[in-house]
């Protein structure tokens, strides 16, 4: 079953089409990575799908309501871990993760006890009294995806992720990101291909705004011909081999 | 309920930040012992009350709401530059529990800041009264102003740029044309007039109004500063609605 149903989805920006007609289906509890060079279309594209913009043309549904015309029915289904770490700098990381919560209506008992399992889940505990600003930059992104969890979302939208980690936090925050594989819809965003290898089921490639490319990695090298997921995602945004 | 999370929130984030503290708290009463140096060392003979206590601390109760400017603005351009707020514009809160939630803290501080300076004053020598409470009354328009002028920056401009316009350019306006560091007859002439147009000084007049009980020169400043503060709170409103609605996404 669907979980994520997009139709003719296009953003424009005067005379700037940032999204061109995007068609795409995602299952339930797939992990979809977005794939494309910096301003392909890909956070722009999640942007329209968490309600954040507008689109010009098109439409998406989101497990059966429309981006269009009940985005707040949307967002409380939804939720977004953005490219910046996006967190409260002067409150702790219990704090953050209970403003979160208490914000899509947990009660006070209930956001306590979320915030607890989700930094047990994401190995937080230790640093749970600390302000997020004095956390490293692997910690915040973990948080920053707890952030995005305690909310109990269907569908997760993760934008680059591990941007300025170091392979250790890497590493750690694909570890967190596996766990919530088959139970939460995920789409991903990111630039590095070995990370689409380790976690995606699909992969679709954005090219100037329009989805050049939708597949597993062995399909895409399939249909490339190429040698390995590199080569296949410059073949297909038009790169010289 | 969203509404006061986020406020309690902000409260936090303002509160947490020693630099807040120090000029949302720290400054007015600085300046307002070195105005009392100042008074105390004009002989009694020259008959000058320029630098009294009754005029310099409705003065600087009213200079010290500039500062939530910076608060305001400064707080709302991180959490766009930061994300945060992307994060938040995801979530079901409205636009009024954003705009709510950022400016209710910040007027309870300016109320607090206003009687910890009245109350600093009256150490030195100022006598409260009822009026005293009327003048911080008074004072939340300005606030409410100063919040409008630091949302409007915030919703607009980055972080730097906030602490630039809204730090070292709004304060130092503020300070120099509203007759607080140096009373306006002694410059006179161009300087005055602009003042006169500015809500600055209508708002340092109304709180000295209030507090000397002379409640028919409260309102011909008070409305200026009321006109000042509706005109910048809706503007604030409308960019950070524009924003929200991702028309400058």
């Amino acid at each position: 079953m669907s979980a994520i149903t997009i139709t003719g989805l296009t953003k424009k920006y005067g005379t700037v089409t940032a999204v061109d007609n995007l068609n795409l289906n995602i299952g339930e509890g797939e992990l979809f990575a977005l794939l494309g060079m910096n301003g392909a279309g890909k956070t722009t594209t999640i942007k329209m799908l968490s309600c954040l913009i507008q689109p010009t043309d098109g439409d998406a549904v989101l497990l059966g309501d429309s981006i269009r015309n009940n985005p707040n029915a949307v967002k409380q289904k939804i939720n977004i871990s953005p490219q910046e770490t996006a967190v409260a700098p002067n409150l702790t990381v219990l704090e953050n993760l209970e403003l979160i919560a208490g914000i899509y209506g947990q009660s006070r008992e209930n956001s306590k006890k979320s915030a607890r399992e989700l930094s047990t889940r994401f190995g937080l505990d230790d640093v749970l009294g600390k302000k997020t600003k004095t956390l490293s930059g692997g910690m915040q992104r973990r948080l920053s995806i707890a952030m995005a969890l305690i909310s109990k979302p269907q569908i997760l939208f993760i934008d680059e992720p591990t941007v300025g980690l170091d392979v250790l936090a890497r590493r750690t925050l694909w570890a967190s990101i596996r766990q919530l594989r088959k139970q939460v819809t995920i789409i991903l965003t990111t630039h590095y291909l070995e990370e689409v290898e380790a976690l995606a089921d699909r992969i679709g490639v954005m090219t100037k705004g329009r989805l050049a490319a939708v597949g597993t990695t062995a399909e895409l090298i399939g249909q490339t011909g190429a040698e390995n997921l590199e080569d296949a995602f410059v073949s297909i945004s038009g790169g010289v081999l | 309920m969203k509404m006061f999370l986020f406020a309690k929130r902000n409260t936090k984030e303002i509160l947490r930040d020693p630099i807040n503290l120090f000029f949302g708290l720290g400054f007015p009463l600085v300046l307002l012992f070195m105005f009392n140096i100042i008074d105390s060392a004009i002989p009694a003979e020259a008959n000058n009350a320029m630098f009294s206590i009754e005029k310099t601390a409705p003065g600087v109760a009213a200079f010290g709401t500039a500062f939530f400017a910076l608060f305001s603005g400064m707080l709302l351009a991180k959490d766009r530059t930061t994300s945060f707020l992307m994060r938040l514009f995801a979530s079901p809160m409205t636009a009024r529990d954003f705009i709510f939630g950022y400016s209710l803290p910040l007027l309870a501080m300016a109320a607090i800041q206003g009687s910890i300076t009245f109350l600093a004053a009256a150490l030195i020598g100022l006598p409260l009264s009822v009026n005293t409470l009327l003048a911080i009354l008074i004072l939340l328009p300005t606030a409410i102003l100063f919040v409008g002028m630091g949302l409007l920056c915030g919703s607009l401009l980055n972080d730097k740029a906030v602490g630039g316009i809204c730090g070292a350019l709004l304060t130092n306006i503020a300070g120099w044309f509203s007759g607080v560091w140096i009373p306006l007859d002694l410059i006179g002439g161009v300087f005055k007039q602009v003042a006169n147009v500015l809500p600055f000084y209508h708002g340092v007049e109304a709180a000295k109004a209030a507090v000397s009980g002379n409640f028919t020169g409260i309102m011909p400043h008070f409305a200026i500063v009321l006109a000042y503060a509706a005109v910048f709170y809706a503007l604030a409103v409308f960019a950070f609605r524009r924003k929200m609605l991702g028309h400058q996404a």
